[in-house]
């Protein structure tokens, strides 16, 4: 069976002059998938979905979105997509539904059909109390959610979130995630970048992780997390025996232990799938240490994205998010 | 082309639906030119060589052609304020004509002026000034008018599209205050220094405001043997000044609508 991408992109740059935004980013994108682009500010996210989007011209590579060339056939593009970001807004001096009715006539909607496709989308996303309200007073959720409606006016088979909950409650954030799911489960595409490693973890069947304009590392984040391996962590009694329970990990699993000696813990990077918590728990108690706590987890995505990072200087990883 | 006229309206709906919930802003615009038409008739009128009666009836068409100036300021703002709130690039990402937006703008501002020109009109009456030359000479008049009007919202919304931040074209409308002063929209420019008087009879704003003191057969519409073209032939001039700035500046602004930002 051949994947179909929604997105695909080979070698995508972007330069402002000196600055390099985009230093050759690959992007594979499977039909009906959650794709999480993953970095910090700065990292390249924006301008990947800006050129993804036709707002902005790639310097180099090229980028197929819905299967159209975002630099040779933009307007089949535009019909294809949905852009939620905080560059493509809605506008605050409007009502929520003035603002749908908009933005759906300019997708192609005519009369009856326009009103009907805004009316859908705030009952769909709860936005009926406040629909004849000015935009500008409704609340950051609210208008976030007004923001989401709005990219789905043209029925978009691909939709593009630019960090869709940066300053939001944990309400509103769900909310957001709910409604995201919501659409990817009727199978559009869904690309999103984010700051918060929860959301990628959270939403997207890949991540992406992208520092520097360059995808370092992709995957599923459970395959990203076997990546990293687990973190074994345990406590003990006495400072004296840290030294002692360190040994025994170090022992065990070849990597370098770290002690904290305020909480009288030892940590380790777990790599090996056969070293197991009650493995660990009994070579502790052969070497006669007294373990009061102990637990085996998989890392965070911010262990993850730390993990890659550092190592991006010493071995870049060569995998496109797949 | 019917994309053009569809969007250009749905666009042309949006700013109308703006001025309906921000009435205040309309009102604000209209007060200030009646509020000077007030101040420059009578204040200005008592001290001027010109009898006060003569100064109101040729201050009355200088405020109107000021007014239709104001296009630069209004085209810039709306369109610095779109660009900086995302709606330009939420636009440019939708499948639509690209060329809509700006048109339905500047056709939007077209109506919202020239309504708002009734108010300073209807003060100017009562003041003492006349449409001396009946319907044909008021409709020549207001067309005159309106297209400069248009012609400067186009000039805005390329300014504005370029500045991109609503503090710049804040700063920069408030610059547009003064190039009525620079005209003879206010006072008569042949006692101007002579240098001053070249720039003022060639800024856009005097022809536009001689053309309707002559169309409305006002004092003022007779200019001086040695006047500069366009305010020699005011009418001829106000139109031609029109058609170049749309000439000029419509094209690159609808392929900076297109291109989308940097």
């Amino acid at each position: 069976m051949t994947t179909t991408y929604a997105v695909l992109s080979e070698g995508l740059e972007k330069s402002y002059g000196r600055t390099h935004a985009l230093r050759g980013l690959d992007l594979a994108v499977p039909e009906g998938s959650v794709c999480g682009l993953l970095g910090p500010n700065g990292a390249g996210k924006t301008t990947a979905v800006r050129i993804l989007t036709t707002l902005t011209a790639p310097t180099g590579g090229r980028a197929l979105v819905a299967g159209h060339d975002v630099t040779r056939d933009p307007a089949a593009v535009r019909r294809a997509i949905g852009v939620t970001g905080q560059y493509a807004s809605v506008d605050g001096d409007l009502t929520g539904r003035e603002n749908l009715r908009l933005f759906a006539r300019l997708a192609g909607l005519r009369g009856s059909r326009a009103r009907s496709t805004a009316d859908g989308l705030i009952e769909r996303f709860g936005l009926g109390e406040a629909a004849d309200r000015v935009a500008s007073t409704w609340s950051g959720g609210m208008r976030r959610r007004l923001d989401l409606a709005a990219g789905l006016v043209t029925r978009p088979r691909v939709l593009f979130l630019d960090e869709p909950t940066t300053g939001l409650d944990p309400a509103a954030r769900e909310h957001i995630w709910t409604a995201v799911r919501a659409l990817s489960e009727e199978g559009t595409t869904v690309l999103l970048t984010t700051q918060y490693l929860e959301e990628a973890d959270r939403l997207a069947d890949d991540i992406a992780v992208v520092s520097e304009g360059r995808v370092l590392a992709g995957g599923a984040p459970a395959r990203l997390k076997a990546l990293i391996g687990s973190r074994a962590e345990v406590a003990v009694t006495a400072r004296e025996e840290l030294a002692g329970a360190a040994a025994v990990l170090d022992r065990l699993t070849g990597a370098r232990p770290v002690l904290d000696e305020e909480r009288l813990t030892v940590g380790v990077t777990v790599l090996d799938g056969g070293i197991t918590l009650p493995r660990i728990i009994r070579e502790l108690d052969t070497a006669g240490v007294p373990v009061t706590d102990a637990r085996l987890r998989p890392p965070t995505l911010d262990e993850v994205f730390l993990r890659v990072t550092r190592a991006r200087t010493a071995r870049p990883e060569q995998e496109p998010a797949a | 082309m019917s994309t053009l006229l569809y969007d250009g309206a749905a666009v042309l709906t949006r700013q109308l639906q703006k001025a309906r919930h921000a009435p205040a802003l309309l009102i604000l615009t209209q007060t200030m030119p009646i509020t000077m038409l007030l101040f420059f008739g009578y204040v200005f009128g008592s001290a001027l060589a010109m009898p006060g009666a003569e100064y109101r009836e040729f201050l009355v068409p200088g405020l109107l052609a000021a007014t239709a100036a104001n296009g630069l300021m209004a085209g810039m703002f709306t369109a610095a304020q779109d660009a900086h709130r995302g709606v330009t690039d939420r636009f440019r990402t939708l499948p639509m004509s690209r060329t809509a937006v700006p048109l339905g703008q500047t056709a939007a501002d077209l109506l919202t002026t020239g309504v708002s020109m009734v108010p300073l009109m209807l003060v100017g009456l009562a003041m003492g000034w006349r449409i001396e030359t009946g319907l044909p000479g008021a409709l020549g008049a207001l067309g005159v008018l309106l297209l400069f009007r248009f012609a400067t919202a186009w000039v805005g919304t390329y300014l504005g599209l370029l500045s991109r931040s609503e503090e710049a074209a804040g700063q920069l409308g408030g610059a547009t205050f003064v190039l009525p002063m620079l005209s003879s929209a206010y006072l008569p420019t042949a006692g101007l220094p002579g240098w001053l008087r070249t720039v003022a009879e060639w800024n856009p704003i005097s022809a536009v405001a001689t053309a309707v003191r002559e169309l409305c057969g006002n004092a003022g519409a007779r200019t001086a043997p040695d006047a500069a073209w366009p305010v020699a032939h005011p009418v001829a001039g106000a139109l031609l000044w029109s058609v170049v700035l749309l000439v000029v500046f419509v094209p690159p602004t609808t392929r900076r609508f297109g291109r989308g930002g940097a």
